[in-house]
């Protein structure tokens, strides 16, 4: 095992990371101002790449179509936040479940249908195209390392406007206290779509971005939802921090895990067992990590409640 | 309340009925059709135990009817192709016997709901939903990637697995047993309800510090109905495998997990037969709509908004009114 395979996988595994950050923090934001579970947040993130898809095919941009995919997701967000997720807040848990499930099957079934059945592809543009060499001679795809340092810029931005704006204290006092600062004079429901629709533009902007590696597909939204549900778990519920720290973390062991487990397993035992066994318990080492830290810490590494 | 009862009598006429005569005019689809509504109602009246009596809003009971499906998968695949499971410590071989199948898949279940549930209830609200939800994710993924049993393709079984007495190829004969088995767990949901076990249960779901200060442990109360839930659905799993002769890793997926729930709220949470009502219009609107239309859950999600934005109390609640106190 080379030092190069190795610092590829790190650097995979960031960039996992980074893009399950973007999903995690809107959800994470959403969860500890509203209090609403938003099992919807997986179909915005397919509405960025399908929105990014089209106008990629119309125009030939990449930019345009990373625009079009924050604008349609944080309209799509906006839209269902005033229609349907604003009847939801003072409702329990059970509802809210329910009524974004339903959100998820006319998304997906309303995309298939004006979309089809079939897979889009967005291509990388050429400017970000062709690997890059990095210090100890390893060749890494520039577009991902692109992707890690947008996701990062993205995290700090998001950070310090949490921390040291204004709109930030609101959101804030806002996961604190809600009819206090509905009671100081903020507009709490202008506040809500604001989140809602922060957190749907970044999920549209994770989506159009791993378009490009990956394909454009009904249902692609679902099974980054669940990761990002469990970047949540261990984070702590409305830590933007421990969001960052999680989706690093399970970035990190789904992408490394998937490699090292079957060669650690090979130590022990013969090839096709370990690789079999090596898998299997690679698929499931991100789950084992969130029971670990809910023994550990029920309410997750940096969450209050 | 005179209501309600009326109302689940009528709806068990029905699941006799109705199969009666797809028998007698000779049409086996209906009967299929009736024996899938009866296999979810079961799933569901093992979910109702944990959602309606319990308060556990579980998005990851699709563990429980996986495991059933895989039990049954397994066991029948050894069966059929002579080989045992496994030779040490001791022999250990496959079979085609149901009582067996089912026994295996709720011992299962109840071993896998001891796990989850004992892990997950150390949380609360929103992070027990995703910590289900995570769980269910778990065992999908585990099934996709174990390829000794068929992984991603999953398994097919040549010959549905066999009953002392009855043929159980015969539509009528399998919807019989499915439909005894839906009514024994009926008349266990409605004996827990109304137990010791099933009024500290609710009073756990209304308020945890006062069961507690009455001296009773809410957290093992739970647990005990998150495992006998999972019990229940385990079993309806292993059923559905039998029907379809065929398990794969989308018995675990989480769309499953999101259709149980489904079933229970349509009908009405914690209703006795609020699982069979919900059963019952899911398989008819997929039938109908999805006849009428290929991208037929838009109008199933649309329906299903405004049932939860605009009904209180499922369908049982808007026929029935509210449930009296304490039952």
């Amino acid at each position: 095992m080379s030092y190069a395979l190795v610092a590829e996988q790190i650097l995979n595994g960031l960039q996992f990371g980074v893009m399950l950050f973007l999903m995690s923090a809107g959800l994470t934001l959403i969860f500890g101002v509203m209090g609403l579970i938003n099992l919807a947040h997986g179909s915005l993130y397919m509405v960025g790449a399908f929105a990014a898809a089209a106008v990629a095919g119309l125009t030939g941009s990449f930019l345009l179509a990373l625009l079009a995919a924050l604008m349609a997701a944080a309209i799509a967000g906006a839209l269902v936040e005033l229609i349907v997720i604003r009847r939801l807040y003072d409702k329990d848990h059970l509802d809210q479940v329910l009524a974004t499930f339903a959100l998820i099957l006319i998304f997906s079934e309303g995309t298939r249908w004006i979309f089809g059945s079939f897979p889009l592809y967005l291509d990388i543009p050429d400017y970000l195209s062709g690997p890059v060499g990095l210090p100890g001679g390893i060749q890494y795809p520039l577009y991902r390392i692109a992707l890690i340092v947008v996701g990062l810029l993205i995290a700090i931005g998001l950070g310090v406007v949490i921390s040291r704006t204004r709109i930030g204290i609101q959101i804030r006092a806002g996961e604190n206290d809600r009819e206090m600062i509905a009671a100081l004079g903020v507009d709490i429901s202008r506040l809500y779509t604001l989140v809602f629709a922060v957190g749907a533009a970044l999920a549209g902007l994770a989506g159009a971005l791993v378009g490009a590696i990956q394909s454009v597909q009904v249902g692609m939204g679902e099974p980054v939802l669940i990761l990002a549900f469990v970047v949540i778990v261990i984070g702590g519920i409305g830590s933007i921090k421990g969001a960052l720290i999680g989706s690093l973390l399970v970035g990190l062991v789904e992408t490394l895990g998937g490699i090292f487990l079957p060669q650690i397993f090979k130590l022990v035992m013969d090839a096709s067992a370990a690789t079999s066994v090596g898998s299997s318990l690679s698929s499931m080492a991100i789950y084992i990590l969130m029971g670990g830290v809910l023994i550990w810490r029920p309410t997750g590494l940096f969450g209050a409640r | 309340m005179i209501r309600e009862r009326y109302v689940n009598l009528c709806l068990l006429l029905l699941l006799v009925a109705v199969p009666l005569w797809a028998h007698f005019s000779d049409e086996p689809f209906t009967i299929t059709l009736m024996t899938r509504v009866v296999i979810y109602a079961l799933a569901a009246v093992g979910l109702n135990i944990a959602l309606g009596l319990g308060g556990l809003v579980s998005l990851g009971h699709a563990i429980f009817f996986g495991l059933g499906g895989y039990a049954m998968g397994i066991l029948a695949f050894h069966a059929q192709t002579y080989t045992p499971i496994s030779e040490w410590p001791f022999l250990l071989n496959g079979t085609k016997s149901m009582p067996i199948i089912w026994l295996v898949a709720i011992v299962v279940s109840a071993a896998a709901g001891l796990i989850v549930g004992a892990l997950s209830l150390r949380t609360t609200g929103v992070y027990f939903i995703m910590i289900t939800l995570a769980f269910a994710q778990m065992f999908f993924y585990f099934s996709i990637s174990w390829s000794n049993y068929g992984g991603e393709d999953g398994l097919s079984i040549y010959l549905r697995n066999d009953f002392p007495g009855l043929n159980t190829l015969d539509p009528i004969q399998f919807y019989s047993i499915c439909f005894a088995l839906l009514v024994v767990a009926l008349l266990f949901t409605s004996l827990l309800m109304h137990s010791a076990f099933g009024l500290a249960l609710n009073a756990a779901r209304q308020s945890v510090e006062r069961v507690e200060t009455v001296g009773l442990d809410a957290t093992r109360l739970k647990l005990v109905a998150f495992v006998l839930s999972g019990m229940l659905t385990g079993l309806a799993g292993a059923l559905f495998a039998d029907l379809n002769r065929f398990v794969s890793p989308s018995m675990f997926s989480w769309q499953l997990s999101g259709e149980i729930m489904v079933f229970v709220i349509i009908g009405g949470v914690g209703r006795l037969f609020g699982p069979v009502v919900g059963a019952i219009v899911f398989v008819l609107l997929e039938h109908w709509l999805g006849g009428i239309s290929d991208y037929w859950h838009v109008y199933f999600g649309m329906l299903l908004l405004c049932i939860v934005l605009f009904s209180r109390g499922g369908l049982i609640g808007m026929i029935c009114g509210r449930k009296e106190v304490n039952v």
